[in-house]
């Protein structure tokens, strides 16, 4: 096996360098799980009291502005979008900041930098399949029954996963570079919480502005993601949903094509 | 055809340097401020920011065969962790070209990725897949990794609760069984205790010459670098200023350092304290005041340091810390020790500190001098890795009997004696 190093000269083996890799992003994943849940007292505990707290919150706002209950009980309908928000959110937010937090790894060791913010996205999915437990509970609490539709749940759960890992890595590298995008993203994960589905569901949405509101590629991913879950007692909306997914290929291929466009001049300006 | 398995190409790599900016990074906020206010008062391009380009390597060429190792010398600021980064694709270079024929590792920090929160254990499965090895890899050689660092007992201990050899073992420990064709090394062995050291380099030794594995090692420790190499270049201002086999390239490097008895520039030295005052230059000097680098043990020896205090200061501590090539603190010699007052100091103070009899055992030292305020126990100024000297053991030392740096650091003067017991 020859390796050519050259000025300009984006390695050759990349992907498979990132394939030899792969076993790093597990480990890095792992590592911030372990570390988390090492650190904190209450452990796992921690990743369902913020979405819990979060439906807490949104169901008493439902209330309090007098949004009328449909054939869903409350508290699942929210817990059904706060959980794909959440894991997008905690995704982005990870990944974007994932390349300045291991500085040290990057000014040191060669590897593929994408293992970094996938590696943090991974970790985002974890966290998400144990609160899904959570809604499980809840919904057999109910005694509420979800139907074929959740065979489509790993479609949404795909598109979220691209779409925080594309968007994430644009941000990662971004930040880098301009170590200003860290306000960036705190401002997004903010906004975007208001402005998705999550207290209330799109059909609320006037009609005339909706085609303007999907363009927020999460509104297709949540309603999707409730339409699954709630056993298609919410509408699913496929365009929205194929606009979600459109806009996933393109953060990824605009994240990564950037990405690896700056990557190599990490370790100097990092 | 050689058989090379590295190659090396007239390798370049530059650095800008901006002169203006205070942070340490780029804000997106200040580029477009910057670009929006040019455009507005159309500046010339000469009232930008002063950028320089730095080249921290020009034109590198060499090239290693299959099973050597190669040792890289070279003062702080040579270029030599600039190479090995480029050669371990952490950053790019700017010009030229680099073959590597086979797989690589390198180690340029020991421990990298290391987190205090985990044990050892999950140390080093961590470790081991950031050096680049697979879990199936790491688990064959599990016991093994233990059994070399030495700590099977503190295996499920978090390793923020090792002590700092235990640590430095350890990983190590992860990085010797790593089965690169080529391995790529920095300054490892600065850390560890001297038998740790010693059973590193015997590591090393095997990788090479049993396992046919090729090896490029930076060290300071001149006596590492003869005892495992058989070749070497020298790095000086970027660029290789000789190389040859190991004995010459040493020999070249000790006799220039022998020059350096004299620093009077140390901008490029890393330095800390509140700078209310500043050491300017070091000198050595034997009792005659004639400038030298390399003295012989049991010789005297005098530092004589240049400050400049710009507001006076009461009675501040001179101090000279002196430290061993591979940053063991020998001795933190201070006037303070002695209860000594110099008063008030204000301009340019040149302060002499003689150490009667060397009592060191032959190697190169560093000595960094220092500047503190007693009152407050503050640093004023501390200039790291300042200057060095070199201890030889002369021939009338000991009766020519062969003293080295195996022998330890610091010389205690024994008396001895020995009857037979009836």
């Amino acid at each position: 096996m020859k390796l050519v190093i050259e000025p300009g000269r984006t390695a050759r083996n990349y992907w498979r360098d990132l394939w030899h890799y792969r076993e790093l992003m597990y480990f890095l994943a792992w590592r911030d799980l372990a570390v988390r849940y090492k650190q904190t007292a209450i452990g796992v505990a921690w990743a369902l009291i913020r979405p819990a707290l979060t439906m807490a919150v949104f169901v008493v706002f439902r209330r309090f502005v007098g949004i009328p209950a449909g054939s869903v009980p409350d508290p699942i309908l929210v817990l059904a979008a706060v959980l794909p928000w959440q894991f997008f959110a905690a995704a982005l937010t990870d990944s974007s900041g994932s390349l300045i937090a291991n500085t040290n790894l990057i000014s040191k060791i060669y590897f593929p930098r994408l293992i970094v913010p996938g590696a943090a996205v991974v970790t985002a999915l974890v966290d998400f399949v144990i609160t899904l437990g959570m809604l499980a509970v809840l919904m057999a609490w109910y005694g509420f029954a979800p139907g074929w539709q959740l065979l489509a749940l790993p479609v949404f759960v795909a598109i979220t996963f691209g779409l925080s890992l594309g968007f994430g890595v644009f941000l990662a590298a971004l930040n880098v570079e301009y170590r200003d995008f860290r306000y960036v993203v705190p401002f997004i994960v903010q906004f975007g919480l208001f402005i998705s589905p999550i207290a209330f569901t799109t059909d609320q949405v006037p009609e005339r502005w909706r085609s303007w509101y999907e363009l927020n590629p999460m509104v297709g991913i949540i309603d999707g993601f409730r339409w699954s879950v709630l056993g298609g007692r919410t509408p699913l909306n496929l365009d929205a949903v194929t606009l979600s997914l459109a806009m996933t290929l393109f953060f990824l291929v605009l994240g990564v094509w950037y990405f690896r466009r700056v990557e190599r001049r990490f370790a100097d300006v990092i | 055809m050689s058989d090379a398995v590295i190659r090396v190409d007239h390798l370049g790599k530059c650095y800008r340097i901006s002169h203006q900016r205070q942070q340490s990074y780029v804000a997106l906020r200040d580029v477009i401020t910057d670009r929006v206010r040019r455009l507005w008062r159309r500046e010339p391009a000469g009232n930008r920011p002063s950028v320089e380009d730095f080249w921290a390597l020009t034109d590198v060429s060499f090239e290693v065969k299959r099973g050597d190792v190669l040792g890289i010398i070279g003062r702080n600021g040579a270029g030599k962790s600039t190479l090995l980064k480029v050669l371990s694709r952490i950053t790019e270079p700017t010009t030229g070209r680099v073959e590597l024929d086979g797989n690589v590792a390198s180690l340029l920090e020991v421990g990298t990725g290391f987190h205090p929160e985990l044990t050892g254990r999950e140390n080093i499965f961590l470790n081991g897949a950031i050096l680049g090895m697979s879990r199936v890899e790491i688990a064959r050689k599990f016991d093994e990794i233990v059994a070399f660092a030495e700590i099977e007992t503190f295996l499920d201990t978090p390793v923020k609760r090792y002590s700092s050899g235990m640590y430095v073992r350890l990983a190590f420990a992860v990085a010797a069984h790593l089965e690169p064709d080529i391995l790529i090394v920095d300054e490892v062995l600065a850390v560890g205790d001297a038998a740790f050291q010693e059973k590193c380099l015997a590591t090393m030794k095997n990788v090479s010459r049993t396992q046919g594995r090729t090896v490029l090692f930076v060290s300071h420790n001149l006596g590492a670098i003869q005892s495992l190499c058989r070749s070497a270049i020298l790095l000086e201002r970027g660029g290789v200023a000789l190389s040859g086999s190991v004995e010459s390239v040493v020999a070249a490097y000790t006799h220039t350092s022998e020059s350096r008895a004299v620093v009077d520039d140390l901008s490029r030295c890393a330095r800390s304290g509140t700078g209310e005052a500043r050491v300017m230059g070091i000198r050595f000097e034997d009792d005659a005041g004639v400038p030298r680098n390399y003295f012989r043990m049991g010789e005297s020896f005098n530092v004589v340091v240049t400050a400049n205090f710009p507001t006076p200061l009461q009675n501040p501590t001179f101090g000279v810390n002196i430290l061993t090539d591979a940053g063991v603190l020998v001795a933190d010699c201070r006037s303070s020790h002695y209860g000594l007052e110099f008063g008030r100091a204000l301009g340019t103070i040149e302060y002499h500190m003689r150490i009667p009899s060397l009592a060191l055992y032959p190697r190169t030292y560093v000595v960094e001098p220092w500047l503190a305020d007693t009152g407050v126990l503050a640093d004023i100024d501390w200039v790291r890795s300042a200057a060095s000297f070199v201890v030889t053991a002369g021939p009338n030392f000991m009766s020519g009997a062969n003293v080295n740096a195996h022998h330890g650091i610091s010389f205690i003067p024994t008396s001895w004696s020995a009857e037979s017991v009836p």
